[in-house]
């Protein structure tokens, strides 16, 4: 079943701290229980976007690679 | 099983915000802002701005060096008498102006730092403060500082809190703040 994204976050080519930076405002405008995709090319965003999962209790709901680009979704608690 | 229900009493207005200095809570973060020099002042930006989109509650506190920084780039000349004027004619003031420690090289340094920033998607220290005042961090102006520069309010960028001291700073630590020196 495909995942009903709410916002999408184009965070490629973009440097610590700005792909988590940006999912954040992002979560700013979505609805509780909405789902946010980004993706992301920075290597350090896998463990990062762990990070701020657990610090902000949105829970990562997906998380792959695929020809350098990272995906991340997100789930707005 | 008697029907007593637990009703709130309506609320006639919204709670007080607590002032910025009053209570902070565990996991709270305070980055105490003393450098001026521009990795310290980028790497405090970065972790400023990251504490901000991670939900915590963060202040900084800019002191002797590091309140260069927040400055109005656009003043060049600031304090009201002769040596806090040399002061900033000497180190010109503004989060856009900031020299590195090592490798200045007369400005070659800062603006090799700054092309490869550009080329490499990296935020400049400028574009982080922006973003981290609009995640609601909070930056906060040493007043003796102020003095021993000259500085006024007005000189210094919109959106800082209240001037504060010490004794503050380390109330916030005593509160479970946790604490970074840069």
């Amino acid at each position: 079943m495909a995942l009903e994204i709410a916002i999408r976050v184009d965070a490629r080519n973009l440097s610590c701290p700005m792909p988590i930076v940006k999912t954040a405002q992002a979560f700013k405008t979505a609805a509780a229980g909405a789902l946010v995709e980004v993706v992301a090319t920075d290597p350090g965003s896998v463990k990062d976007f762990e990070a701020w999962s657990k610090a902000t209790g949105n829970p990562l709901v997906e998380s792959g690679v695929e020809g350098g680009v990272y995906r991340f979704v997100l789930r707005k608690k | 099983m008697t029907a007593t229900l637990d009703i709130p009493a309506p609320v006639a207005e919204p709670a007080p915000q607590p002032a910025p200095e009053a209570e902070a809570k565990a996991r709270d973060i305070l980055i105490i802002d003393y450098s001026g020099d521009l990795e310290k002042v980028w790497a405090m930006m970065i972790l400023a701005s990251t504490a901000g989109a991670m939900g915590a509650t963060c202040r900084v506190f800019v002191t002797f060096w590091g309140l260069q920084a927040f400055v109005k780039d656009s003043k060049r000349i600031t304090g009201e008498n002769w040596m806090q004027k040399m002061m900033s004619f000497m180190q010109r003031p503004g989060v856009s102006h900031r020299k590195l420690s090592k490798m200045n090289f007369l400005g070659m340094g800062p603006w090799m730092m700054g092309t490869l920033a550009k080329r490499y998607n990296v935020a400049s220290p400028k574009e982080l403060l922006d973003v981290a005042l609009s995640l609601g961090v909070e930056f906060i102006p040493c007043q003796m500082t102020m003095e021993l520069f000259g500085l006024k309010r007005e000189d210094l960028i919109d959106g800082m809190g209240e001037p504060v001291g010490a004794a503050t700073v380390i109330g916030l630590m005593q509160d479970g703040s946790a604490p970074l020196f840069i």
